[in-house]
């Protein structure tokens, strides 16, 4: 579904400030496979997840998804075939609109925009019934502005959002690490449900080494732009935190540099 | 304190009462304009300079039309068009070629000045006499002119009202809020900025061209200050309009009231004027008038929460 050949990308080449940040990542994603992105601070997670998305152009390799290559696509071409979600949750969705505004946005993705509707009756209601059928209570405020809502609401309607119109591979960037406990972890279980039901192939960055454990079927780890680790299947279901910690060590031969990964 | 009422009763009332339909004709001129800058201030989130150029350039086009024999009516639609390319010119500056979008408004809006001479065949000044020409509009005929310019501002209400609840409208409203989530969705921002920058355009040139009717000569200088009154006009109208209406107060509303705002704005000018404010001052006072009302919500917001008070606590 998803195949990254040895991509490369270096920011303020030439200056100061250079950083390498993607240092030849290759990574081949199976339809319906589900990655955990782990790996301390200025590891490439995220830049990996936004080369994919075409946030900017990469140095070079390419990029495939679904057999199309996409490498020399801008971002909102490429949306077409992507469903996204942010680590801040003010990013995903329009807050001077209404929720179902955002979810008519979100529905003609990858469409031609013309002098249609931007919203019909029709869609009113199959909206209201899928805010219904998640349980977010938020079914009776369609037509409320989205920035009346709490950053966890955002945030799961952003994840509606990202997958109203079934995206080939959902990128969540750490969607839930400005959250506090308890809405992260519901936000999370929503991930997994939507994920589940629609049999999505999705990568999901995270700080945290548990539920990089728990969820999906497959963990990859990076540090200084590159992939160390790739864990898959039963493997993985029986790893724990401490051994990801020793694994760390044993391939990058350093200390995990992120407290908050500890702290998870 | 200075007592103003003798400076009233030595004033004649009456001259202040004949000003008004003349304020409220221009008011509603302007209100035309005032919409366009609504349109790139407050949806795009662009504060675009470029409408002081296109506000002369509709002038320009509409006057020189009519001389040259077109119908005024044709001569005014002529003129949204070329308000609608002033428009692309700044969209084109700022995507393209990645200019901040105050200063392609600047750039364009120096360029127009040239372009508007050059329409107006190098004249700072080209009169178009109602004696000679039907014009749509005439500063001799308020009533006629009021009436005239509430059915095409109710045109252009109805027609944005439509236009924003499309696809496209929509596409405009969520990159002016957010271009990072507009991009994640699959719009393409910049189409979107240009769209709404042309469209914005062409009503602030629309206004020229009426406006250039209205008082019979197209002028090199009719648009300076124009974004200073739009503005205005957007922030008194949207004050007010809240005030009234409050959360009942929706698009078509909020559209209307930027011309209520600039009927207030010339209302407010004549009566200063008539007070003695002499008129070499008026564009000082334009600007402090502005200056006050964008300042006000941000300084309560500020004395609400200041550090000073929490010391107090």
């Amino acid at each position: 579904m998803l195949e990254i050949n040895n991509i490369h990308k270096t920011f303020n080449l030439g200056t100061i400030n250079e950083k390498k940040a993607l240092n030849g990542v290759t990574l081949y994603l199976d339809e319906g496979d589900f990655v955990t992105v782990i790996g301390g601070n200025g590891a490439g997670k995220s830049t990996m997840l936004n080369a994919v998305a075409g946030v900017w152009p990469v140095d070079s390799g390419s990029i495939i998804i679904d057999g199309t290559d996409v490498t020399g696509l801008p971002e909102h071409k490429r949306a077409s075939y992507l469903g996204r979600v942010f680590q801040d949750p003010m990013n995903g969705t329009t807050a001077t609109m209404e929720i179902q505004e955002n979810l008519a946005l979100a529905a003609r993705r990858g469409q031609r925009r013309g002098l249609k509707w931007g919203i019909t009756k029709a869609e009113r209601t199959r909206y209201r019934d899928i805010v219904k059928s998640l349980d977010l209570g938020l079914e009776d405020r369609m037509t409320s502005k989205v920035g009346l809502l709490s950053g966890g609401q955002r945030q799961a309607l952003t994840l509606i959002m990202a997958t109203l119109k079934k995206p080939k591979l959902l990128l969540l960037d750490e969607h839930t690490a400005a959250l506090d406990p308890k809405t992260a972890a519901k936000v999370l279980e929503l991930s997994d449900k939507i994920i589940a039901e629609n049999h999505l192939t999705a990568m999901m960055v995270t700080h945290n080494m548990r539920d990089a454990i728990i969820h999906g079927n497959r963990l990859i780890m990076m540090n200084e732009g590159q992939i160390i680790l790739d864990i898959r299947g039963t493997e993985k279901k029986k790893l724990s935190v401490e051994d990801l910690l020793q694994k760390f060590e044993e391939v990058s031969g350093e200390e995990f540099a992120s407290d908050k990964a500890l702290l998870g | 304190m200075y007592n103003l009422i003798p400076v009233f009763c030595a004033r004649d009332i009456i001259s202040l009462v004949r000003a008004l339909p003349g304020s409220a004709a221009q008011g509603l001129i302007w209100g035309i304009m005032a919409i366009g800058v609504f349109l790139t201030f407050k949806i795009l989130d662009f504060a675009d300079l470029t409408v002081d150029g296109s506000f002369g350039t509709g002038g320009a086009v509409t006057v020189m039309l009519i001389l040259a024999g077109y119908p005024p009516v044709a001569a005014v639609g002529i003129a949204f068009l070329a308000g609608i390319l002033a428009g692309i010119v700044t969209g084109i500056l700022h995507t393209v070629f990645g200019i901040p979008a105050i200063l392609s408004g600047i750039l364009s809006q120096i360029a127009l000045y040239s372009v508007n001479l050059n329409i107006s065949q190098g004249k700072a000044n080209q009169a178009v006499s109602v004696d000679l020409y039907d014009l749509i509009v005439t500063g001799r005929n308020n009533p006629a002119t009021i009436l005239t310019v509430i059915i095409i501002l109710a045109l252009i209400i109805a027609l944005l009202y439509w236009f924003f609840g499309t696809e496209i409208g929509f596409t405009i409203r969520a990159t002016g809020c957010n271009e990072n989530m507009s991009r994640a969705q699959g719009i393409n921002t910049s189409i979107a900025k240009v769209v709404a920058l042309a469209f914005s355009n062409g009503l602030v040139a629309l206004a020229g061209g009426i406006l250039s009717q209205y008082q019979g000569n197209f002028d090199v200088n009719m648009g300076r200050g124009a974004i200073v009154i739009g503005l205005a006009s957007v922030i008194i109208g949207e004050v007010i309009g809240e005030a009234l209406l409050g959360k009942r107060l929706n698009f078509s509303g909020r559209l209307a009231f930027v011309a209520i705002g600039s009927i207030i704005y010339y209302v407010v000018i004549q009566f200063v004027l008539w007070m003695g404010l002499p008129t070499i001052d008026m564009k000082l006072f334009s600007a402090l008038v502005v200056a006050i009302f964008l300042a006000v919500p941000y300084m309560s917001g500020k004395s609400k929460n200041s550090y000073r008070k929490a010391v107090k606590k």
